[in-house]
Formats: structure tokens, sequence, C-alpha cells
């Protein structure tokens, strides 16, 4: 958002719905586990976002948390990194415990 | 509950007034469905729609059920004509534009707050329970309009001038939410309803609370229109309620 815009002071609604910003919405099913992202929406400010991704996203299941991400708030990796950062792990199999036998005589793995 | 027959007749009255406001304004924020600003805001007119018409439901079964004979929920929805209708005045005042309808939800959603509050401590259980859940309900739909006046109010030139023009058409109607008639004071010494005029001081303050936080002016207002709850409408209300009861009465009995 233009940094000459700030929300109301005493609400932190933000004015001007007529500029909407992308955020991204993740959901918690339950205490204990980590948040995950559900999808986005449209909104001018944080309020309006959290009201939005509690309507359009939790009308059907049980939900105990939302969070709301402006969306030019995420960093994301690059599509041209892909291979330089993901496909290096492909041939290091090492790495997974599965890779190592399980000796024998051990009985509480 | 062992009430004579005169109480019979006043709570049934009482629970078709709490059925009809909830039915006629869910049936008044369908019209968006479709139509709303953004997708979100539309799935968000919808849920609220959605809410009043499952309030309204609970309501107006209720209030069949104590009446002699007694008639269902279904019957009390599509089968009375516009006189035997009898929500407050607000809820019928027509959509108009986004403002319109944000200012007379944000009217009406301050007062149900404040109105379910007091009926969750009713005498009367059946009573209480609905009226616990569908606080819950109506304390999310305060939020929503809440923000939107502040959003409209402290908006643009011409988003705060529709708000204001908004609350100048629909304060007529407030006068209505707090008059106490015959109905109400036997509900009210029965220990079942609720001191609409006492809830006023509370609701005048929270509204223009939020009104100055989005730079809004409560009107000063000279009228206060009532009829509602007697079954005088305004013409507006035939058209709702052809369009609402079309189906049911051209097709009598009708299943999905």
């Amino acid at each position: 958002m233009p940094p000459n815009r700030q929300p109301n002071l005493r609400t932190g609604v933000m004015s001007m719905p007529n500029e909407l910003n992308t955020w991204e919405v993740f959901v918690r099913s339950q205490n204990g586990i980590a948040h995950r992202h559900i999808g986005s929406v449209q909104a001018s400010d944080s309020q309006m976002a959290l009201q939005y991704a509690r309507d359009v996203y939790t009308r059907r299941d049980a939900f105990v948390s939302l969070w709301v991400v402006a969306s030019e708030h995420v960093i994301s990796s690059a599509d041209q990194d892909q291979a330089a950062w993901f496909e290096t792990a492909h041939d290091k199999d090492y790495r997974q415990a599965t890779y190592y036998p399980v000796p024998d005589g051990v009985q509480h793995l | 509950m062992n009430l004579s027959a005169s109480c019979d007749t006043s709570l049934s009255d009482y629970l078709l007034r709490l059925g009809d406001n909830a039915l006629i304004l869910s049936q008044q924020l369908c019209g968006w469905c479709g139509h709303a600003p953004t997708l979100e805001e539309d799935v968000a007119l919808s849920n609220i729609a959605l809410d009043l018409l499952g309030q309204a439901r609970l309501w107006l079964e209720y209030a069949g059920a104590s009446m002699v004979p007694v008639r269902d929920e279904d019957d009390l929805a599509y089968h009375r004509d516009a006189h035997q209708f009898t929500h407050v005045l607000l809820v019928e005042q027509p959509n108009g534009n986004f403002a319109d309808t944000q200012v007379r939800q944000f009217l009406f959603d301050s007062w149900h707050c404040l109105l379910l509050t007091e009926l969750s401590r009713s005498t009367e259980p059946r009573i209480s329970a609905i009226a616990i859940k569908a606080r819950k309900e109506a304390t999310y739909h305060l939020q929503h309009s809440s923000q939107w006046i502040v959003r409209l109010g402290d908006g643009t030139e011409r988003s705060h001038r529709y708000a204001q023009r908004a609350l100048e058409q629909c304060v007529d109607y407030v006068g209505e939410l707090f008059a106490m008639d015959a109905v109400d004071h036997e509900m009210v010494r029965l220990g079942i309803g609720a001191d609409l005029a006492a809830l006023r001081p509370q609701w005048q303050a929270y509204v223009e609370q939020v009104l100055a936080a989005g730079n809004l002016v409560y009107p000063a207002s000279a009228l206060s229109v009532q009829g509602g709850r007697h079954g005088q409408h305004s013409e507006l209300l035939v058209g709702l309620l052809m369009e609402m009861q079309h189906l049911a009465r051209s097709y009598p009995g009708a299943q999905w």
C-alpha cells in the first residue's frame, strides 16, 4: 500500500476501499497444528482481509485461528533458481533416514 | 410454562416480530447475491443473509408452535400478506446503493446485538437458547457493518456523502426500534422479553462512537416513523413479498 496512507487510528480500518490488494490466507484447524495456506482474498485493509478470509474460507469447516498476510510481503524463491535450489537434493539419498539399513537386534526403533 | 391465553398471544406476537425482522432483512440482503462490489463481499453479505434466515426459522417455528391453531415456519413465511408482517420498518427500507445497505445493516446490527444479549437472559429457556446462538452471529454482523461505516465515512468524498445521506434516510426508522407497546410490556413483566427503551442509551453511545470514527454525524431526526410491528408497511414490502412468496404460492406443497 502507498506510504501516505495510514489506517484510521481509532479502528485500524483503512479508508479508500476502491483500492484492493491481495492477501494470503492461512488457517489453523486445531490448536497445536500449524497454520496452512488455504487461498487468498482481495481487500483494502487488514481488517477487511481478515473478515473476508473468515467469510470465504471458514463457512463449512471448523477452524480456531486465521492469519492474513499481504501478498506483497511474501518473499518467494525464483523460478530460475529451481535447479540450483531444489534439484540438488535428488541424488543425496543418504540424507534420508530410510537410506540406512536397520541393524540386527534393534528393537525399539 | 403455564401461561394465560392472552399471554400466549403476546408470546407468539413477540416471537413473530423477532422472526419477521430476521426474515425480511435476510430477503433484502439476498438481493445483493451476485451484485456486491467484490466476490468476497458477495459471500460476506450472503453469509449474513443466511445467518438471519436461520434465525428467522427458529423464531418462526417457535412462534407458529405457540399459535392456536399451530402453524409451521413455511406457512408463516409464505402465506401471510403484507399487513400481517410485524417487522420494524427499518428492515424493509430499500437496498439502495452499497452505503444504504451497510447503514441500514449497521443500525440494525447494533440494536440486534443489544436485544439478543437481553433475550439471552430470558426466563423462557427456548428464547434464551435461540438468542445465545443468534448473538454470536449478530456480533460478527456488527463488526462487519461497523467497519464498513468507518470505511465509507472516512473514505472518499463520494463514499462519505453517500453514507451520510443513507443515515439521514434511515434515522427516521430508529425510534421504532426502541418503542414499547403492550406486547413488549407484557413480555418484560413476565421476564421473557427485553425492555427496548432501556437499550437506547447504550445503542446511541456505540453508534455515535463508530460514526465519529468515520467522520459521520448522527442526524438530528424530528420523525419517528412507526407501525411496522402492527402491520403498517410501505409498498416496498409488497414487492419484496411477491418475490419471496411467489414459488411457494404458485406451487403449493412444492418440494426440492
